[in-house]
């Protein structure tokens, strides 16, 4: 018998918020947020069998971004980065959607080749309304991330 | 994105399922990148050729070299006939010398595969010069001219030297490239993204190719993606030649992600530094001197501990045949300590040039090697049992470490040799 005692509180609504940015892959998806402040490199920064950061200092380095939506400033390093996250689709550890600040070719090209839809030129920074653990829906077409707080 | 006619005709199939998939992908590319337009280019370099296990196991699954290239090159899930190239390609470096698989740790079989691309890529149109350093064998744009160019040390080559103007492509970019013979026309390609946003003040004389790899490495990480533009009162004293403006290039593409920059009354878009910075206030001034200097080179010592050195590589980015020469001079006589080895890497037409001078053998009789194609980096090869490096590049000195959890000096090139022929580190910034 549970001894715990029932919550007088209603049950509160998981808080959503919703930003708009421009689409650069189009597409739906959904998954968990993994955000970082941390530029991604490609080439020598991921490990693509697993889908996960291996960027020595780097703050994800361990974790796998595979199925998530990934939040972060950018890509830098190598012109390997988009053969590197082509590799992730191939290998099926991809991001479900890449949402970032900075646009270079790097990332354009990268974010095309994953196939995964991917945003940029939000109206609210994503770095500080998306936090690890989230659950983030990507319309990339429609230009809407909408963001459930976790917890 | 507008296309022109002839661009319309070949995204319309016209030129066949090949060319039709490159456009396809161009106008992805371009669209993402908020493009207004293509940029025809008739310069293409990339890594074209298969190395991998997993390329292998691809092209034996899915139908063979042109399964590879529509998917590796042209992100093309079906597999289309690859026609021959329609501008002028040459191929980058990869991750093995193919003439010594055994130093470089790879099987035969995966020697035999990436042969068989090599031959695929070749009877594409490819020019076989497997370099990170193009603009040595051949292929030197002129000013102005739009690329389509893999590689950050030779992107940061080709805009700020030659003046030339390149994005940082990918494989796949550069795949539809080959076959259109255009590119996005954005970022680098419009002057107006080409002014200088940072000063650099040089309150120092930058004479070594030492010296250069060391402000390279101190403005990378200060500016990193953005434009500086260098300047010494009353001028430099000594113009900087080949070696040390792809050493400085490579360190600051390293250490932050320069892919232009000028030097006041040297490079071409920088007669004058009024020009450099388009006529307009830098957005800050960064001042370079001894204290900078000496930062610079603690951070590339950074991993350093033990004088032991078990591995020497000379040639990143690829050596010039000066800089073989020099090597060899001072090699000249001498021999690679028994626990030590020497590993010197320059482009394949450099290497027969090498050995019709005799610089190949003077190497070789001392106990060192000169090798092509690729590099420590690239490969991940080391010889075993590698614990510390000793490397006169600040690029390869910035990833070794991080790549292969090895400890790197950083010094010059008489200072590498030294440590080559005794097997300690007696290094220090002179």
């Amino acid at each position: 018998m549970s001894t715990e005692t029932p919550s007088l509180a209603p049950p509160s609504e998981p808080k959503v918020i919703v930003i708009h940015g421009r689409k650069v892959v189009g597409g739906i998806s959904e998954g968990e947020a993994l955000v970082t402040r941390d530029h991604i490199s490609g080439w020598g920064g991921i490990d693509p069998r697993t889908g996960s950061v291996i960027e020595t200092r780097h703050e994800l380095r361990g974790q796998s971004f595979a199925g998530k939506v990934l939040v972060f400033p950018g890509a830098k390093g190598s012109s390997g980065w988009s053969a590197m996250f082509h590799m992730t689709r191939l290998l099926k550890t991809a991001p479900a959607a890449f949402l970032f600040n900075e646009m270079t070719t790097k990332m354009a090209l990268g974010a095309v080749v994953t196939h995964a839809p991917a945003m940029t030129g939000f109206d609210r920074d994503p770095l500080d309304c998306i936090e690890t653990g989230d659950w983030v829906r990507v319309d990339a077409e429609a230009g809407v991330v909408e963001i459930t707080k976790r917890g | 994105m507008q296309l022109s006619d002839e661009e319309k005709a070949m995204y319309d199939g016209r030129d066949g399922p090949a060319v039709q998939k490159a456009m396809d992908l161009l106008v992805r590319y371009g669209e993402a990148l908020d493009a207004e337009c293509l940029v025809q280019t008739r310069n293409v370099c990339a890594t074209i050729t298969s190395t991998t296990p997993f390329q292998r196991e691809f092209a034996l699954a899915k139908g063979g070299m042109d399964a590879v290239f529509s998917e590796f090159s042209l992100d093309s899930q079906e597999v289309v006939q690859i026609p021959k190239f329609k501008v002028f390609t040459s191929h980058l470096q990869l991750g093995f010398d193919p003439g010594q698989p055994e130093r470089m740790g790879v099987n035969e079989e995966t020697v035999r595969f990436y042969e068989q691309s090599e031959r695929h890529a070749a009877g594409l149109g490819a020019q076989i010069m497997n370099t990170c350093t193009p603009y040595q064998v051949g292929n030197i744009p002129t000013r102005g001219e739009h690329c389509a160019w893999m590689e950050s040390s030779a992107v940061v080559y080709c805009n700020s030297v030659l003046g030339a103007r390149t994005n940082t492509e990918g494989r796949e970019s550069c795949g539809a490239a080959m076959l259109t013979g255009r590119i996005p026309y954005w970022g680098y390609h419009l002057p107006e993204n080409r002014y200088a946003t940072h000063l650099v003040e040089l309150d120092i004389e930058v004479e070594s190719v030492q010296d250069w790899g060391l402000l390279g490495y101190f403005i990378g990480e200060h500016v990193q993606d953005r434009v500086p533009v260098l300047h010494r009162r009353g001028g430099l004293e000594q113009v900087p030649n080949l070696p040390r403006l792809k050493h400085f290039g490579a360190a600051a593409a390293s250490s932050g992600g320069v892919e232009l920059f000028h030097i006041a009354g040297i490079t071409p878009d920088a007669l004058t530094l009024e020009q450099a910075l388009g006529g307009r206030a830098p957005r800050e001034v960064l001042r370079y001197g001894e204290a900078e200097r000496r930062l610079a080179y603690e951070k590339l010592n950074m991993t350093a501990q033990s004088a032991e050195i078990q591995y020497v590589m000379l040639g990143c980015p690829h050596y010039t045949i000066e800089q073989i020469w020099e090597a060899a001079q001072l090699l000249e006589g001498r021999r690679v300590h028994p626990d030590c080895e020497l590993w010197i890497f320059t482009p394949r037409a450099i290497k027969a040039l090498a050995d019709r001078n005799g610089y190949t053998k003077i190497i070789e009789d001392a106990g060192g090697i000169l090798m092509s194609d690729s590099c420590s980096a690239m490969s991940r090869a080391v010889p075993k049992g590698t614990r510390t490096v000793a490397l006169d590049s600040a690029k390869q000195a910035h990833y070794l470490p991080a790549i292969l959890g090895v400890q790197a000096w950083f010094g010059t090139t008489a200072q590498c040799i030294d440590a080559a022929c005794t097997g300690r580190w007696q290094g220090g910034l002179q």
